[in-house]
Parts: C-alpha cells; structure tokens; sequence
C-alpha cells in the first residue's frame, strides 16, 4: 500500500545551489562551452519564435581572438561609429571610477559602477534610435553617457546637490532623463519591465514608430514582473527589446539562484513565444548587431525579442559590497570573455584604425572630460557639504501635480517647528 | 437625465471620457468583447475599437505595470482590477511605481491612472470576493482614493479620477451596483430607478475629488461613512429618529476635513463607520483627525462601527457586516454620553 506508514522509501533531498567557487579557490572556466565568434547564423528579422529553438543556447559572437569581425551578426560598422563606441565605453568607465572615488571621500552616499559592462548599455545605446524609450535597472549608465547626456547633470544627481534635477530626493544613480529617452530608475527591481512593455503597447496603439527597451539583471528575472512583461509582450506582440544581462551576480548570490543553473536566461524566451537571443556581452560589435536585429524585428511589428548578454560582474555590487566575501578575488580576471573596452580596442587596431598611443589619448581625454564635469558639479555642492541644498519643503511637492491641503498643512507644521526650533 | 443604475454610470463615465480624449484606454481581465463580468465597460470595444478597450491576461502586476507604461508614454491608461481582493498581486506596481513616479522624477514621467476595482461585501462573496482594502492604500502617499454611493457621484467622480493628472484608486462598491442597500437582507432591495440619484446626465460633468458630500443635514450626531454604508447610515437615521448628519466622504485621500470638522463642531458626536476591518483601517484615521480638531466640540468618545479583525466570512456575513442594528446600537450609546 502507497499510504501505509513507515513504508522503506529514500529521504528526499533538497537541492541548494552553490557557485562552482568561494573566496580561496583555484578558479577555472575552461569548461565553460564557447562558440566561436562567427559560428552561429543571423536570421531574418521576421522568423518565427519557434525557428529561433537553438539561440538561447548559444552565444552570439563577433570579435575573434585576433580582433576579428567575423561572420554573419557582424554589423559592418563605419570605424568612425566604433570610436565613439570606444570611445562612450571609456567615457563610462572613467565616470564610474570618479564617482566611486567620490563615495570614498564621503561627497556622496552610494555609487554602483557597471564595470566590465560598458558594452551593453553603449552599444545598444547606439544601436537603438534616440527616441526609442530605455527603461533600464540601476547599471545601464551607458545609456545616457552613449546618448550625450550631461555628465555634470548626472553628478549633481550623485551629490543631491542644488543642481540635482530630482531635488535630491532619489538615491544617487536613480536618474530619469525623459528628454533623452532614459526612464525613471526605481530600487524596486523589475518593476520597469510591464512598463517597458506598456510603453511599446502604447506607441504601437497609437501608430507611432518608436519602441521600448528594457533591462533587467538575471537575478531579477526571478521576480514576478518578468513573467508579466513577458506574458504581456508576447500576448501583444510589443514593440520591445528585453534585455537580461546575466552577470553572473545578484549581489552574493550567483546565478544558480536565479535558475541559472537548469537553463539559460535566453532560454525563458521559448516558453512564451519570443525570439531569444544569447550574446557575447563583452563583444560591443555582436551586442550591437543583436539589438539591430532586435530593433528592426520590434520596428517591422515582428514583435519583442528577449537578449541574455552573457557578462560578467568585475566590481564589488555596489559602494556597500564587498564580493571577497563570497567569490574568488581573481575570478574576473579569468572570465574567458575578457574585457569589453580591451576586446573593441584590439578590433580597431587591427582593422588599422586605431593604435595604442591613440587610445592613450583617448583615456588621457575622458578622464579630463569626467574631471572637468566633476569640477563643475561640486560647485553646486556635494552631499556632504549641506544636506539642504533643496529647501525642505520641496520635500511636499510633486506628491500630486496640486499639493493637496492634508500635505499644506504638513509643510505649514514643519516650516513653524524650524522656526521655533531656530534651524 | 437619465435613469441609470451604478454599473451604467460608470459605463457612461467612460464612454464620455473616451469620446473627449482618445488618450484613454481601458484594460483588465474581461473588459474587452465580453464587457467585463459585471458589465461595467459593455459596448466600449465595439465603439472604440480593441486598441482602446482590450482584455488582458489574468496578472494583476503587469495589468498595472503595463498602464504606468502607457501613462509614461501619454496615455491614460483605465484598468479594472476584477475585485478589490485581487487587487495585491498589483500592489508593488501601485505603491513603489504609480504612487512614487512624480516624485521620484520631480515631473519628468507622470501617472494618469484610474484603477477601477470592484469591493466590498454584503454580497455572499466570501474571503475574497467582499474585502474593502482602501486603508492600505489611502496609507500610500502619492495616491488618490475614491468611492461613490451612487449612479450619479459614480459617473461624475470617474470622470474627475480619469482626468485626474496622478493615480487614483477608484473602489465600487458591487453591493450598490443595482440599488441601494440598507442592511436589511431580510427585506427586498429597491432598484436604483425608485431612487433620485439614478438621475444621470448623459453628457459629460464632473465632480471634485477631495469633496464630501452632506446627504442627510441633522444636529444630533455627525456620521462619517462611504460606499454602501451611506445607505445603511440613512436607513438608521430614518429609522432610529436620531437627527444624524450623514456625510459621504466620495474621496478618502485627499480627505474632505473641512467639511467633516463643521459637522462635528456642529453635533458635538461622532460615530464613523466602515466595513472593511478595524485595527488601521481608514476610521481609525479619520477618529484621529476629528480628536485633533474638534476635541474641545466633543461630548461623547468617538465611536468606529466596522467589519470584525477577521478574514470576510462567507455563511456568517451578517454577523460580520456593519449594519444597522450595529450602527443603531452605537448611535444610541453615542448619543446616552
């Protein structure tokens, strides 16, 4: 009988994930597979989901070991296009390692860099049109830096100071920048995803010809809003562009936690209908010819697409984390993508375009640019310098468009209570 | 004028709004080619097509999260939340994106939503067709919540929620859909054609969020409800011959206290009452804010009759729903004081 007690079964067993290696050991990724650059074929745009079955389980690659640009997703860029990817690449890392050195010296409370990730924000940045409306998580600075945003605008926001757009009211890197196409970050994760699929349901309900890009981490794809938006995109066939960048990282918990372990993250894609791509994430060229592809599929109402930029975490998670506490100090630097400004470097050299001294140069020029910026902003004060470089009630606007009276009456106390108080 | 019910005059209400600006756009679980399962959005797909009124997948989170992305892009954006007790699968969506989005972007992306949702009990729904949630959200800063008690509040504060620049929470209460309901569920229910407000203007008006209404003028006791504890409020006062003044806040966040003070300074008595359960919810609230106001007016404790600290029980529900032997009972306590 099945139901009879003390029956002789074995235990169950619960399966916890565990990354292949912790702080001490010897890190290897040789058995990591990885498809030549060049080995994997470019669809049309207007192929069908279900003729897509194998990307998810691959990686679309470009650059070969010699710089290369080799097979068909090789987006044939002009060089003059692929140094200003270089060169917002470099703008990128330069800004993210003031800005951390600026947490560092207490000027603001919270910095995250993307380190290592400069190609997928900036490519793609370049790959979709400006209009085109990007909801990104908290590490697609690249976006903004890509599409010439204000780099003193983006400090003033670190520093909440009198310049801060957002009045001070955001953590530092919780930007919005309507005008170039950036949507307002929020800490709580996923969320932007449904609405990234809401705006391309809107623009394409309305007729127009933009699109919507999304970016999400792939610890985030655990949350319920990435089955929303992926339910919704495909329901709907909206114009978007979902990108996973799987780096490997959700603060201390390694992909495996995210279900990293039975599949890949592209490999979601198959179960609702949308085309999946998986991508060599530190290959600017193979991230920008997949979101082409993307876009022109999203454009030519083909549908979303879902993109797995296969990446790796170099820096700590944020200004709070500190990774050797959980992963091999040396474990990015055996990551066999390498580096992303490295790899895109090397293909210019090699297609006679650029030269060492040249990318010298080029440091030499950002690092002054982001010094330059970062002057300008610490003269509207950084964090650390007053607290109240907003006035206070600036705290009880835009709650609603009107203040209603409950909130007047709020900031009538608090103005009164200083006054008393003298401060 | 019209005779319409309640459910007519929402309909009507987005039937105006959709004609005067091709911005709105009404989705949720069965709204489109079926009209929605209380029929609340009949007819509108076939008038303004499936762009506009569309069904969507049974999700909460992304129904709301996908209309924060149509009012980020220029929209206005009218989802239905099937009932109220579904409504928390959207919550992450409403609290952290729809209510934080001005703010959190000093104006750069906004959030023209009206959430229309179906709530409240006295209906034999059980644990999760009966829940009145609105003291969670009215606990949220940057949203607005509102609740009519009739055909004719229904259609003019739909329309004032859906022109509404921010979110607004708008809770209909079903037990009303068809006729007013004054706690007796032992005696037949008039349908809302024997009563004046079913009196609808066709075309378009509004009415004011953040206004309450005075539906009975009395001197004896201030009553503070909403929703279809209006008309158990009514039922009592008729019935009882308390002189009650009963006013029907329509709006909870912003709160009418204005008008809610006058009253009480005028009775010196105050009895609030609510269905939805009673530790934080929204009576507790609004018993605060009548003690700070007109604490040196008042002749008697504040009274809260509401739903028991417990799940909406299904065999039980008259035991459980604030009706007027409940209400009764604390007006005439209120009144002994």
């Amino acid at each position: 009988m099945a139901d009879e007690p003390g029956r002789n079964l074995r235990s169950l067993s619960l399966h916890v994930p565990e990354p292949k290696y912790r702080p001490g050991d010897k890190v290897s990724f040789d058995d990591m597979p990885l498809p030549e650059a060049g080995s994997v074929a470019r669809p049309d745009i207007a192929a069908a989901p279900n003729t897509l079955r194998d990307y998810p389980f691959t990686l679309i690659r470009v650059l070969d070991p010699e710089g290369k640009a080799v097979g068909e997703w090789n987006p044939r860029l002009e060089p003059d296009r692929i140094r200003a990817i270089l060169r917002a690449m470099t703008l990128t890392r330069a800004f993210d390692d003031r800005m951390f050195r600026a947490q560092r010296q207490g000027k603001t409370s919270f910095y995250m860099k993307c380190t290592g990730e400069e190609a997928i924000a900036v490519s793609q940045a370049f790959a979709l049109d400006r209009d085109d409306m990007c909801f990104p998580s908290y590490r697609q600075q690249g976006l903004l830096i890509a599409r010439d945003w204000s780099l003193v605008d983006m400090m003033c926001q670190i520093y909440s100071n009198a310049g801060d757009r957002l009045k001070g009211r955001q953590l530092p890197i919780m930007y919005s920048a309507k005008e170039a196409g950036f949507f307002s970050i929020s800490g709580n994760l996923g969320t932007q995803y449904p609405q990234a699929v809401g705006w391309a349901m809107a623009s394409a309900a309305k007729g127009d010809t933009r699109i919507a890009a999304s970016w999400v981490g792939e610890g985030t794809t655990a949350e319920g809003d990435f089955h929303a938006a992926c339910t919704f995109a495909s329901v709907f066939r909206a114009p978007v562009v979902l990108n996973i960048v799987n780096n490997q990282w959700a603060i201390s918990s390694f992909a495996g936690f995210a279900g990293g372990e039975n599949t890949t993250f592209a490999a979601r894609g198959l179960g609702y209908g949308i085309a999946a791509l998986r991508v060599d994430g530190n290959d600017a060229l193979a991230v920008y010819a997949a979101t082409e592809w993307a876009a022109e599929r999203a454009r030519s109402n083909h549908g979303p697409t879902l993109i797995e930029h296969f990446t790796y975490r170099v820096e700590a998670h944020s200004t709070s984390d500190d990774p050797s506490a959980y992963r091999p100090a040396d474990e990015g630097q055996h990551f066999p993508l390498g580096d992303p400004i490295e790899r895109l470097k090397t293909h210019l050299i090699a297609i006679g375009e650029w030269d060492d001294a040249s990318h010298e140069a080029l440091k030499a020029e950002v690092t002054a640019q982001v010094r330059d910026a970062g002057k300008e902003a610490e003269k509207l004060g950084t964090l650390s310098g007053t607290a109240f470089n907003h006035g206070f009630e600036t705290i009880f606007e835009d709650v609603f468009a009107e203040m209603p009276p409950h909130l007047k009456e709020q900031m009538e106390q608090s103005i009164e209570e200083r006054r008393v108080a003298g401060v | 004028m019209t005779r319409m019910n309640m459910i007519q005059a929402i309909n009507s209400a987005m039937d105006v709004v959709m004609e005067r600006d091709d911005g709105v756009t009404v989705l949720g679980e069965d709204v489109g080619y079926f009209g929605g399962v209380f029929r609340a959005t009949a007819g509108l797909q076939k008038k303004y097509g499936k762009t506009r009124v569309f069904d969507a997948p049974i999700n909460e989170c992304g129904i709301i999260g996908v209309a924060i992305g149509m009012a980020a892009y220029g929209l206005r954006p009218v989802p239905e939340i099937q009932f109220a007790d579904y409504i928390y699968p959207g919550m992450d969506q409403l609290i952290s994106e729809a209510a934080r989005l001005r703010y959190r972007s000093n104006g750069d992306f906004t959030c023209p939503i009206t959430v229309r949702s179906p709530f409240g009990g006295g209906i034999f729904g059980g644990q999760t067709h009966s829940q009145s949630p609105e003291g969670i959200f009215t606990h949220v800063s940057g949203l607005k919540t509102v609740i009519p008690s009739n055909p004719y509040d229904a259609k003019g504060l739909l329309i004032a929620a859906i022109e509404d620049p921010d979110p607004v929470l708008f809770f209909e209460p079903k037990r009303i859909y068809n006729g007013p309901f004054d706690g007796h569920y032992d005696r037949p229910v008039q349908p809302w054609s024997k009563h004046d407000s079913s009196e609808v203007p066709e075309g378009y008006y509004n009415i004011p969020l953040g206004k309450a209404a005075v539906v009975r003028a009395g001197e004896a006791v201030t009553i503070l409800c909403y929703g279809t504890m209006v008309h158990v409020a009514l039922g009592v006062a008729q019935e009882s011959g308390i002189d009650a003044e009963i006013i029907d806040l329509r709006t909870l966040v912003p709160l009418d206290i204005e008008t809610i003070a006058a009253s009480v300074e005028k009775t010196g008595r105050c009895v609030i009452v609510h269905e939805a359960t009673r530790t934080s919810g929204f009576g507790a609230e609004l018993s605060a804010q009548v003690q700070e106001r007109c604490f040196h007016h008042l002749e008697a404790p504040i009274e809260r009759v509401t739903g028991w600290d417990t799940p909406y029980p299904h065999s039980l529900e008259w035991a459980y729903f604030p009706g007027p032997v409940r209400l009764g009972q604390a007006l005439k306590r209120v009144m002994k004081d």
